[in-house]
This record gives C-alpha cells, sequence and structure tokens, in this order.
C-alpha cells in the first residue's frame, strides 16, 4: 500500500476487545476494523487550545480558596513523534483523582474525602520545544469493581492532540514502584512490555523544588506522521 | 514511513478516558464547530449505544472536517489545499469562527451532537474526490482505544455512491451505517454510534487509522 495507509505497530496499543476490564464487554466492536486510507481529513487535524489556556491552567493547587490536600508534585516532559520530533503547541489535558483516590464526579461513590480545594483538571500547551508542566497533587489510588478487591494504580489521565487526526491520542500515566500493577487490568491490556512501561512516570530529582515539591518525568510519543504524504500536500 | 508490524521507537500507547472524562475534556462551547445561528450551520445528533443496545452516558464525540470550499483550517505554516480551491487558504481564509473540531460529551441518554458547516470535497488518496465526511473519534469507559468512524450525509447520494472509502464496504447493511439520516427540519441529522451490534442494530463500521 502507499505511504498514505499507516500499519499499528504491533503489542503497543491495547486491543478493544479485553474481557478481563469488565466495561469492554458490551461496548468493544466485535467486527474487524475496516482500513482507512489517510486522506486530507487524516493528515489534518484540529489546533486547539491558544484561545482557551491560561498559565494558571497548569497549575491544580492554586485555583480554589486553599491548598489541596496530598503531596504536591511537578510533572514535566516533552510531547514528540515516533520520527524523534518534538511536537510545539500542541494542547495538552489532563484530569485526575484528587489525593484520597476521589474524582470530584457525582458517579464516584469511593467512600473517601472530596476536598474543595481540588477539582483534578488540568490543561496546558507545549511550548516550542514539545515541552509541557503541570504542577499538582499526587493522585490516591482508588478501587472499582472491575474485579474482587480492584484497586487502580495512581495515574493521570492525559490527553493530545499533535497535529494530525491520526495523532490524537488518550491515555494515563502511572508512578514508579507503584505495588498496583501487577493486578490492574487497564494497565495490562498493552501486550507489550516495553510499552507498557512507557506509561510509567520517572522521579526526577533534578526537577524537584526544594522543600516545596517534588517531581515526576514523563515523555509522550505520538505516532509520526507520515511524512511522504505530507509533504506531497505541502508541495502542492 | 513505518514497516508493517515494525514498533517506532517509544510510541506512547493508548488508555480509556475512564468513567470520568466529564472533569477534563467537555468544554461550554465544544459542540460548536461554529457558532450557533451561523447561515448554513447544520446540526448532527444522536446516541452512542451498547452491545445491550443501552445507551452510553460516559462518551465523548469528537468531530473533525473539511471546510465548505474543501480546505481544513490550519496555520499558514501547513496549509492543505481541497480540491475546490486553487491555493489553500489558512485559518484566516474560512469565516471566523469556522473550527472543523466539535466535541461532545453523551448525556445521560447517551446522546451527542455538534453544530457545523457542511464538509466540502477533498481528494481521495488513490486519486479522484471522496464524498462529504466527517472523521469521528469515540472515547467511552470500556474502551481501551478511541474508535474511529466517519460520518456522510443523506443528501450527497452521488457523491456517496462515487465515494472510495464507501465503496470498499461491500456489505449493504454496514455501509449505511455510515450515513447520516435526515432528520425533522432542514439542515438537522441523525447519526448513532452503536459500538457493538445487537439482534436487532448493525454494529457501526469502525476503522483502523
Ligand atoms: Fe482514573
Amino acid at each position: 500500500m502507499s505511504a498514505e495507509t499507516y500499519v499499528r505497530p504491533a503489542g503497543v496499543h491495547p486491543p478493544l476487545d479485553y474481557p478481563q476490564y469488565r466495561s469492554s464487554v458490551l461496548r468493544a466492536p466485535k467486527q474487524p476494523l475496516v482500513r482507512l486510507p489517510h486522506g486530507p481529513t487524516e493528515t489534518t487535524g484540529p489546533l486547539l487550545g491558544a484561545e482557551r489556556v491560561t498559565a494558571a491552567d497548569a497549575d491544580l493547587t492554586t485555583r480554589h480558596a486553599g491548598e489541596p490536600l496530598g503531596e504536591r508534585i511537578i510533572v514535566t516532559g516533552r510531547v514528540l513523534d515516533s520520527d524523534g520530533r518534538p511536537v510545539p503547541d500542541t494542547l495538552i489535558e489532563i484530569w485526575q483523582a484528587n489525593a484520597s483516590g476521589r474524582y470530584a464526579h457525582h458517579v464516584d461513590d469511593h467512600p473517601a474525602p472530596l476536598d474543595p480545594n481540588f477539582d483534578g483538571a488540568g490543561r496546558c500547551m507545549t511550548d516550542s520545544q514539545g515541552r509541557y508542566r503541570f504542577v499538582t497533587i499526587k493522585p490516591g489510588a482508588y478501587p472499582w469493581r472491575n474485579h474482587l478487591n480492584a484497586w487502580r494504580p495512581a495515574h493521570i489521565h492525559f490527553s493530545l492532540f499533535g497535529t494530525a487526526f491520526t495523532q490524537r491520542l488518550v491515555t494515563q500515566m502511572y508512578f514508579p514502584g507503584d505495588p498496583l500493577f501487577a493486578q490492574d487490568p487497564i494497565f495490562n491490556s498493552i501486550p507489550d512490555a516495553g510499552a507498557r512501561h512507557r506509561l510509567i512516570s520517572r522521579f526526577d530529582l533534578d526537577t524537584t523544588v526544594p522543600d516545596w515539591a517534588l517531581a515526576f518525568q514523563w515523555d509522550i510519543v505520538l505516532r509520526g506522521r507520515d511524512a511522504t504524504a505530507f509533504e506531497a500536500e505541502e508541495a502542492r | 514511513m513505518t514497516q508493517p508490524g515494525a514498533a517506532p521507537a517509544g510510541l506512547t500507547p493508548s488508555q480509556t478516558v475512564g468513567p470520568f472524562l466529564a472533569i477534563g475534556l467537555p468544554w461550554p462551547d465544544g459542540p460548536e464547530a461554529v457558532p450557533p445561528g451561523t447561515p448554513g450551520a447544520i446540526v448532527i445528533s444522536g446516541r452512542v449505544l451498547d452491545g445491550a443496545g443501552e445507551p452510553v452516558p460516559d462518551a465523548l464525540v469528537e468531530t473533525w472536517q473539511a471546510a465548505p470550499d474543501g480546505t481544513f483550517v490550519r496555520p499558514a505554516r501547513r496549509r492543505f489545499g481541497g480540491e475546490g480551491s486553487q491555493g489553500a487558504t489558512g485559518a484566516a481564509g474560512h469565516d471566523a469562527g469556522f473550527r472543523g473540531f466539535g466535541r461532545s460529551a453523551t448525556d445521560a441518554a447517551g446522546r451527542w451532537h455538534v453544530i457545523t458547516l457542511r464538509p466540502g470535497r477533498v481528494r481521495a488518496p488513490g486519486g479522484g474526490l471522496q464524498a462529504p465526511h466527517l472523521d469521528v473519534s469515540v472515547f467511552a469507559r470500556g474502551l481501551l482505544d478511541r474508535v474511529v468512524t466517519r460520518i456522510y450525509l443523506p443528501d450527497e447520494a452521488a457523491a456517496n455512491a462515487d465515494d472510495p472509502v464507501l465503496a470498499a464496504i461491500t456489505d449493504g447493511g454496514r455501509r449505511a451505517t455510515l450515513i447520516a439520516r435526515s432528520a425533522d427540519a432542514p439542515g438537522q441529522f441523525r447519526f448513532d454510534v452503536q459500538l457493538q451490534g445487537t439482534a436487532s442494530a448493525t454494529e457501526t463500521v469502525f476503522f483502523d487509522v
């Protein structure tokens, strides 16, 4: 096929049909996916953000009357594509539980305290080198009802656009050394062990702020653009 | 170019949005790819349904599409031309306010909607033109990765008959899942996303992109 048809690398993304994750049973499609050759709709994508993001949106600890409870952390990293190029000026959206493992959402009935000073949502734009930085609270682990005594490892949900429809990604960042990885079907739905471990951030002593906050570093790699198709378009 | 099956260095895997995406992803103006009341605006609405026929109240539907002239909202640095327009227009060339992108979280009844403009025709990878379409991503609890589908319009029968993506789907019942239905009023369309087929509802066609 032409350069405009991308074949997903094996083992990196979870299969849709993964019954160990109970919610997938009635929601995962059963029919095979149909290959979509990439045309202009797939090689372009929305460019969002600058007009709807302020610097304050990247700090989840200063948006309320008081400071949230929990362990203050700085999360930084770079957004790259799989050809190694940084992805500048792209919108990142995050959401997470509070330090007690409770989401500020009416459906979350985990009997852990809500925090009036923490809503758990953040946004930022990557800079010209693809770098991002959030200040937040380390989220707590939380129970869910997927199986007996099921707990999600602590995580932050991340949403990214890149520059093309094909690069759209929603994922989760985890923390190093979490004892809950072994029993979590969402983390373990990723077939390739190396790919799975790319979701785990790294403790980053260099970025910690003494007497104030710990830091974790996590790079995000979006799939490469179909360079040949892009160049052909730009030459038109 | 990527070789089939080869893992590019370090690609970050997908994970589900989970049940609490409403904390982080919806925007008040998310469904408005154009401001309501824009001349020529159309409304596409529908439901997201599961394999038991039940509505999915914790899904997010995103749409991306060409402008009516077949161009895409892009910064000047990366212009893409539609077939109808020699010399592509960037964002500045479109009516102010057309974003090309709509985002709608589903409500308790699984309903979503976007307000947008009719997409124009864009070139097909193999030559010729595609019928007007919107690319759609659906995220939800229970989906470990997004699913991708397309919306075509029912009053574009001639263009749809020529469209190479539709033509590649030989099962007529499944092909029909990609074509919105006309609703009561002009400019109103219905498009349901059936995540998983049931005895009475055909599973929507989803694409590997
Ligand atoms: Fe979560």
